[in-house]
């Protein structure tokens, strides 16, 4: 766990001392920014449901491009050879990159806790909705951002793993789509399998353990097969 | 220290390793010899654990590299050919991301010394995407120190610096000696002379020669060797035969009837030989030179 903390730690200093960082999150917070704005103006409304539902369309492609640099970078670089002859497991080494992108996604979200500020401000909201919101925010982004991990483990090239990621990500957003075509039973398995069905009851203020779940779950099998990806590198 | 036997690497249908076995005894420093593309980063990327072996085994300090690499890892110290460096850290920050990663006890001031050790210590906040080739070797070689590992695994360890800095690193590195053991390449043959206790030779793959550097360059300045494989003969009287000849300073019974003989060199004996042995009335099957000549492999080392 040490050793994946000394990674995550790398990993962050890297983000903060990289133009990409800085750009995509200024990026994503102009964007919610917009949204926000625009969703208060004409619904009067003091909740963030519908501007978080908006933001998960742009976090489709905020993950990939946070993620795309973290072991395509490496393997293009040669520093992969480093931290495979280390004395480290690969699988610390998939934690760590995992574990820096989302803290520099968390920290995003953090800063994006303005806007729900500026609401209590000018409006009375309900808190709850607002936290559980963030809960999903912070879950979906998890699973998109350890997606994106394995498509970076697949390639050395960054814009390669960035297309990978969105492509991947909008499969699996999309699949639900399959279960109308199949019906039931199998439109069950494809709409729980979906990244894109998950999220609506957080931001109504409903943390489903089902949904929470789901999420942890892709996290947990997109670590492991990048975890796969990067041993089977060994082999070549 | 370091035990090899029968390593073979494929890469597909190519063959990069075929049935290499060595060893290395603490406190050698062994220098690994060969053009490029002959086996040598493959062999050290066995060794580290970055790649396993088709076949073959390989202990480090008493541990296997695919069961317990983890144990054989955390005794090296790594060197690759390409120097594996955050061009965005700073050579503290990278220092000090490679000593978490590493274990080490007292952190900082193994960074010191590790620093001064390959004189980079006034460098110490400078971005390494700004450093020189040179400044980038020995940062290189900093991190291989820093955990005072048993074993360092040096990949090409001078190349790309002035020849002041190439003499600071051979320095270094027999100063290293005493108490590490030292593996290093180079396709540079001077470079072994000056720096290795032992040298192998290897080319396409195969240990063609091992020895220490003095036996080694006599050797590449005054032989040929030929394969002889004989059917039916006696093995006393071919051996008489072959040593009674001129010109062939020495003759290696490999059983078998098959024989390995030493000529002077720029001399082929073998029609001389495939006469005498017709005329005893054994079968030849085989008369080859043997692989490259060690002239042809020391031409291609120093010529490149």
């Amino acid at each position: 766990m040490k050793n994946t903390l000394t990674i995550a730690r790398r990993e962050i200093q890297a983000y903060f001392v990289s133009p990409i960082a800085y750009v995509v999150a200024a990026a994503f917070l102009a964007v919610m920014g917009y949204f926000f704005a625009m969703i208060l103006y004409y619904s009067r409304e003091a909740t963030m449901r519908y501007t978080l539902g908006n933001m998960t369309t742009v976090l489709l492609f905020v993950a990939p491009i946070l993620t795309m640099r973290l072991l395509a970078e490496e393997q293009r670089m040669g520093t992969i050879e480093l931290l495979l002859t280390a004395p480290v497991k690969d699988w610390e080494v998939v934690l760590g990159k995992f574990l820096g992108s989302l803290t520099l996604y968390a920290c995003m979200l953090g800063v994006s806790l303005y806007f729900p500020f500026v609401l209590t401000i000018v409006g009375n909201p309900d808190l709850g909705p607002i936290v559980s919101g963030y809960v999903g925010m912070l879950l979906l982004g998890g699973a998109l951002l350890s997606l994106g991990v394995l498509t970076s483990s697949l390639t050395q090239n960054q814009i390669v793993s960035a297309v990978l990621g969105v492509v991947l990500i909008v499969l699996m957003w999309l699949v639900s789509a399959l279960g109308d075509v199949t019906g039931a039973p199998l439109s069950g398995v494809f709409r729980y399998l979906a990244l894109s069905e998950h999220f609506y009851d957080f931001f109504k203020g409903v943390i489903d353990t089902r949904d929470v779940i789901y999420y942890l779950s892709v996290i947990a099998a997109a670590l492991f097969l990048a975890t796969r990806v990067l041993e089977t590198r060994r082999w070549r | 220290m370091i035990h090899v036997s029968n390593l073979t690497k494929h890469y597909g249908d190519f063959q990069a390793l075929k049935n290499v076995s060595f060893d290395v005894a603490k406190g050698e420093i062994l220098g690994f010899l060969g053009p490029n593309g002959a086996g040598k980063t493959t062999t050290m990327r066995i060794l580290t654990g970055y790649m396993p072996p088709t076949s073959g085994t390989v202990t480090v300090a008493g541990y296997d590299v695919t069961t317990d690499s983890l144990e054989v890892r955390k005794r090296l110290g790594y060197l690759p050919e390409t120097v594996p460096l955050y061009p965005e850290m700073t050579v503290w920050g990278y220092l000090d991301f490679m000593a978490r990663l590493r274990g080490v006890d007292k952190r900082e001031r193994r960074i010191d010394e590790a620093m001064e050790k390959v004189r980079i210590a006034d460098h110490a906040d400078v971005m390494i995407g700004k450093l020189s080739k040179g400044y980038r070797q020995r940062l290189g070689l900093a991190q291989a120190l820093l955990h005072d590992p048993e074993v360092l695994i040096l990949d090409e360890p001078t190349i790309g610096l002035d020849p002041r800095q190439i003499i600071e690193v051979r320095e270094l590195i027999r100063g290293l000696a005493q108490d590490h053991t030292v593996i290093l390449s180079t396709h540079i043959l001077p470079e072994v002379s000056q720096t290795c206790t032992r040298v192998l030779i290897i080319n396409e793959g195969e240990i063609v020669a091992e020895g220490t550097p003095e036996r080694l360059m006599a050797r590449l300045k005054g032989a040929e060797r030929i394969f002889i494989q004989l059917a039916g003969a006696d093995s006393d009287e071919a051996r008489r035969l072959f040593q009674s000849m001129d010109g062939i300073l020495a003759v290696d019974d490999k059983g078998n009837g098959a024989y390995e003989v030493e000529c002077a060199l720029g001399t082929d004996k073998r029609p001389e030989i495939a006469r005498a042995v017709v005329n005893r009335g054994w079968g030849l099957l085989e008369l080859r030179p043997v692989g490259m000549s060690l002239e042809e492999i020391f031409l291609k080392l120093t010529t490149e």
